[in-house]
């Protein structure tokens, strides 16, 4: 106990007078820290700021929408696997290099590892999982098998999706735009002349085995 | 990847009042491209990404033939190249935007992205300089304008102040008989970075063989990319010829300041400036005679 330095014993005004001001200044503290988030809390609605906790998500995916609940960091690519298990999308280089997280947005291909899933919201995506109807392979996708494109094949569903999206917009290609089409793409067990013949093929041009 | 917040203000003044209040922990997210790789591997910590790409001013292409070209700071590299008169009016920006990354990277990459990371290598730089283009940025006090080479200050480093934000390029119409040019030297076909980039333009007098303007920049050779005034004086009132090529190719030369790193020495990159350089007015001295032509 602290020394009083005035004579008499303690009188109930001086200890109410300590107990009072070290609550009111807890309350008064407290209203800041209650005053302040309050403020925060309608700022960040003001803002429509999201994060960085979960926060519901739709993300239309091969003609269906799928309800999800995820934190804004969560990329594209980990929605589609973690969240979806639509894995065709591979995880490779993670830093938009490698090509294998190909999908298509808004029929533009872009790799899935550098977008974030909330930014997708409201667009169509298409992922390899989408292609095959009724258990029929999509022409492309024949036409990797059949001109030997993949070796391993993991760079594979991102090299179709390129493709895909590359047809898409050159329906009628030369070699050489097939070439530069197809650079965002990386496959290391060398399997480029295969999908460049892949391409070709379902282009209808020869080069492709089937045409051959 | 670090956990942050996300917000996707749909006016210039939600993004301003956004980077003000959150000073240096929010960043602008436009294509992304480098932005979440960078924090996925904590190069850069934020608490806030501003995604600005609902923002009308910052996703527009708008060109008025007397105006020139308002072209929003994140419109991706691939709407610049199929936009049908964009395309053909700024060929140097087709160009930059036609080899940055692969596909996948130029249908989200965006030119305003590009020049506020502030790489001494970025692409589209040296293509922006040559064509004139100023940077237009809002803030908390207004707006204002920068000229292109001035946007750049250190690696890495632009010249935005707290909550100030890039709205979009200004890019003049070009003169008639202007031809303008891009090129970069890569140690393979693409996806690469570059080890010297060279964006040049030019515009003809009515002879078609004399100089008016000329302008060039360089990529990857200084701290910043670099507008060489020497070059284009060497250049201006002179006749298109090997000996006034070969000087703005010696004065680039002069003006560089490389160094030498994993992808070149030095003084491979000094040679490689003289070589570009002369590469690059070739192409824009036959794109000018080009637009001539076609008029």
């Amino acid at each position: 106990m602290p020394k009083r330095d005035h004579a008499g014993p303690p009188s109930e005004l001086d200890v109410s007078r300590r107990g009072f001001l070290k609550g009111a200044g807890a309350a008064l503290s407290s209203g800041i820290v209650a005053g302040a988030e309050a403020l925060e809390a309608a700022n960040r609605a003001a803002a429509k700021i999201i994060g960085p906790g979960k926060t519901p998500v739709t993300l239309k995916i091969n003609g269906v929408n799928k309800a999800l609940n995820i934190e804004p960091r969560v990329t594209l690519l980990d929605a589609l696997r973690d969240e979806l298990e639509l894995t065709g999308a591979k995880r490779v280089c993670d830093r938009s290099s490698c090509g294998a997280c190909t999908v298509i947005v808004s029929g533009k291909s872009v790799y899935a590892c550098s977008m974030l899933a909330i930014e997708a919201q409201g667009k169509n995506i298409e992922t390899v999982e989408g292609l095959s109807v009724a258990g029929k392979l999509h022409p492309l996708q024949q036409a990797f098998v059949d001109n030997d494109a993949q070796q391993c094949g993991y760079c594979t569903p991102g090299f179709v999706m390129a493709c895909k999206a590359f047809l898409d917009k050159n329906p009628n290609p030369t070699i050489e735009q097939v070439r530069k089409g197809l650079g965002g793409n990386l496959c290391r067990c060398g399997t480029y002349v295969g999908v460049a013949e892949a391409v070709l093929q379902t282009a209808g041009k020869k080069g492709g085995r089937a045409n051959a | 990847m670090r956990a942050f917040d996300y917000a996707a203000p749909k006016s210039l003044n939600e993004a301003v009042s956004l980077l003000s209040r959150r000073g240096d922990r929010a960043r602008v997210l436009s294509g992304g491209t480098d932005l979440i790789v960078q924090v996925r591997e904590k190069r850069r910590d934020l608490d806030l990404m501003v995604d600005v790409k609902n923002i009308p001013e910052l996703s527009e292409i708008r060109y008025e033939p007397a105006a020139g070209l308002a072209l929003g700071a994140s419109v991706a590299c691939s709407r610049i190249y199929e936009h049908p008169v964009v395309s053909r009016v700024y060929p140097g920006l087709v160009d930059a935007a036609f080899l940055i990354g692969g596909i996948q990277i130029q249908n989200r990459a965006s030119l305003g992205g590009n020049l506020c990371n502030a790489s001494p290598a970025a692409d589209s730089i040296p293509a922006l300089i040559a064509h004139r283009a100023i940077c237009v940025i809002a803030g908390p006090n207004g707006g204002r304008e920068l000229p292109v080479e001035q946007f750049c200050v250190a690696p890495g480093r632009n010249a935005l102040q707290a909550g100030e934000l890039l709205v979009s390029f200004r890019i003049p119409a070009p003169p008639p008989r202007f031809g303008a040019n891009y090129i970069r030297f890569i140690p393979r076909n693409e996806m690469d970075i570059a080890v010297v980039g060279c964006g040049a333009s030019l515009t003809l007098r009515e002879d078609l063989k004399t100089i008016a303007e000329a302008r060039v920049a360089l990529g990857a050779v200084a701290p910043t990319p670099l507008l060489v005034a020497e070059a284009a004086s060497a250049l201006s009132g002179s006749a298109f010829s090997s000996e006034s090529v070969d000087r703005a190719a010696i004065a680039c030369q002069a003006a560089a300041r490389p160094i030498t790193d994993m992808r070149g020495t030095a003084e491979y990159r000094r040679h490689l400036v003289g070589v570009l350089t002369r590469r690059a007015l070739l192409k824009a001295f036959e794109r000018a005679q080009e637009a001539a032509n076609a008029r």
